[in-house]
């Protein structure tokens, strides 16, 4: 049964044991996973957890104290530059050089490469990420969503198996953060691809597998709909009024079955927070019929909250 | 295993990148503009005072031209890549780190020589005015393009080294005429005089100074010319070594 199951499975990453130290700090401690094709596998975790260590170290760019990679099956130690042939990396903040031409810099990538047809190359992957308009502008004058998005344009120049992307969708506005996510649905089908992000709507949005890293270990490996369950602060309902409500109001809510218990919110409002974490705004709705009720909302899951459980409220 | 795949695609877009900014021009016209008034100068080479269809007035400024302006090309090559991340992006790429290290050293010494070609108009006065010896004039240039090579090679060695460009630009400027001054009279004497004359002669032959003015001369000897190569290639392993150390920094 066992055996059948892992030749299904199409590994492309598989890191194991990892490890990494700068100076007195341990980076990444003992971290294994695997990715397989069509998987989107999501890094959470707070900054200098050690998500943007590993990923240098599965792109080869920073060798690792201990442990092995291999993409496809090829040891990154043994074979670093067939490796970097099947990877497409989308380092942090997408650095890419400023002086060239979007052009010249994607021909640059495309030559270092070395693909067979270069020109064709270049067309689609600028098509698929809207860059066919600046073409011929220098990157330094690009607006930063466009800077990002050369970036993506050369790691997916060469259409590689597996793409790496640390923070793909940073400091982007919403309506780049949906393109950004589409594009990266779009491919998953036929890829393994891992991507890091601290926003856990975006890892819900596009991947399919979810791993929490914390000081350089590994603390979940789950899914981001199991994260956003866990999360604390799930569901908690928030109700408001124009003015202050009778007390009575107050005690009925307070008397319902799942509500464990009642915060003052900021304004005319309180809190009610669920026992079992599930979303129970219909009840709430239910005894408020009727009554002068300014807004209900329902509060999702934080990730800074699930940090903090899970982290032992080492980091935010 | 060393290799050097990749180094074609860095070579080209390092080369172009000199005519894509303004270093690449204000380059040209400071080191021009400067050797020629070096040549000239009645302080300096006193070209038109001497009366002698040689260019051994413009030869002799070469090195000490390219104290100041060599490191000034190459202190960028590492400094800014690590400061903007790009290193990460060309490391990722399938181009090993001798092979763009190889290519940027390239790129930099074929627009030093490019440099050194527009200085054509020098052998082009000499020509008509006299009867020049094209053996010793042809031996200056190839003394001129190494010592950009050895003079680069240093250069980049410190670019690896620091994020700043200033930084690096300082350290490799101290490092080049520290070579420069290996080479005068005083220092060996006084070298010769604490530490007997075995040490002066070590010392004389690791005179960058000393083997350039044998090219000016107009003597292309095995020795000097295999001090250039020496030179450049132990400057250019260490500068490889440390950007293993480096890059991630």
């Amino acid at each position: 049964m066992d055996s059948q199951r892992s030749d299904e499975r199409d590994v492309l990453v598989e890191v194991r044991g990892l490890r990494k130290r700068f100076g007195a700090i341990q980076a990444v401690d003992d971290v294994s996973f695997e990715v397989c094709r069509g998987e989107v596998l999501g890094f959470l975790g707070p900054n200098g957890a050690g998500k943007t260590t590993v990923m240098k170290m599965v792109t080869g760019f920073l060798e690792p104290d201990g442990g092995e990679v291999r993409i496809g099956g090829t040891d990154v130690a043994r074979d670093p530059l067939g490796v970097k042939r099947r990877i497409g990396y989308l380092p942090e903040n997408a650095p890419s050089y400023g002086e060239m031409t979007v052009e010249s810099f994607l021909r640059f990538v495309a030559d270092a490469r070395a693909l067979q047809e270069p020109g064709r190359s270049l067309a689609d992957v600028a098509d698929k990420t809207g860059l066919g308009r600046v073409l011929p502008q220098t990157i330094d004058t690009l607006s930063k969503g466009f800077r990002r998005r050369v970036g993506l344009a050369a790691a997916l120049i060469h259409d590689p198996e597996v793409l790496i992307l640390d923070e793909p969708t940073d400091g982007l506005d919403p309506n780049q953060k949906a393109l950004v996510q589409e594009l990266i649905r779009d491919l998953s089908s036929d890829k393994a691809i891992v991507l890091s992000t601290h926003i856990l709507d975006e890892a819900e949005k596009v991947c399919n597998r979810a791993m929490i890293i914390s000081e350089g270990r590994l603390l979940v490996d789950s899914t981001p709909d199991a994260l956003m369950k866990e999360a604390a602060g799930e569901n908690v309902v928030r109700v408001e009024w124009a003015e202050e409500p009778d007390s009575e109001v107050i005690q009925s809510l307070k008397g319902l079955s799942w509500c464990e218990r009642v915060a003052k919110a900021p304004g005319h409002g309180i809190y009610l927070f669920p026992a079992d974490g599930e979303n129970h705004v219909r009840d709430v709705l239910q005894a408020l019929e009727g009554q002068d009720v300014l807004g209900i909302h329902v509060r999702e899951g934080r990730l800074d909250d699930l940090f903090r459980d899970v982290t032992g409220g080492v980091c935010a | 295993m060393i290799s050097f795949t990749g180094f074609k695609a860095v070579f080209k877009r390092e080369f172009a990148g000199y005519f894509a900014s303004p270093l690449g021009y204000v380059f040209i016209v400071i080191f021009l503009v400067a050797s020629g008034y070096l040549m000239v100068s009645r302080d300096f080479g006193r070209f038109l005072d001497l009366r002698q269809a040689d260019l051994t007035a413009f030869f002799t400024y070469i090195p000490w031209l390219f104290v100041i302006l060599v490191p000034a090309v190459a202190m960028r090559l590492w400094s800014e890549e690590r400061k903007s991340g790009t290193v990460e992006l060309l490391l990722t790429l399938p181009v090993s780190p001798e092979g763009s290290y190889l290519g940027k050293f390239l790129a930099g010494w074929s627009f030093l020589g490019f440099s050194l070609v527009l200085t054509w108009p020098v052998v082009f006065v000499v020509a008509r005015l006299g009867d020049p010896d094209w053996g010793v004039l042809i031996a200056g240039y190839l003394g001129c393009l190494l010592a950009a090579g050895a003079y680069l090679a240093v250069g980049m060695f410190f670019s690896t080294l620091s994020r700043n460009q200033v930084v690096a630009f300082i350290f490799a400027v101290a490092a080049s005429v520290s070579f420069l001054l290996l080479g005068l009279p005083r220092t060996q004497g006084a070298v010769g005089r604490l530490l007997g004359g075995y040490a002066e002669e070590v010392l004389a032959s690791l005179s960058l100074a000393d083997h350039f003015d044998r090219f000016a001369s107009g003597l292309v000897e095995a020795g000097s010319l295999g001090f250039f190569i020496l030179f450049t290639m132990g400057w250019l392993a260490m500068g490889m070594l440390a950007l293993y150390q480096t890059k991630a920094d």
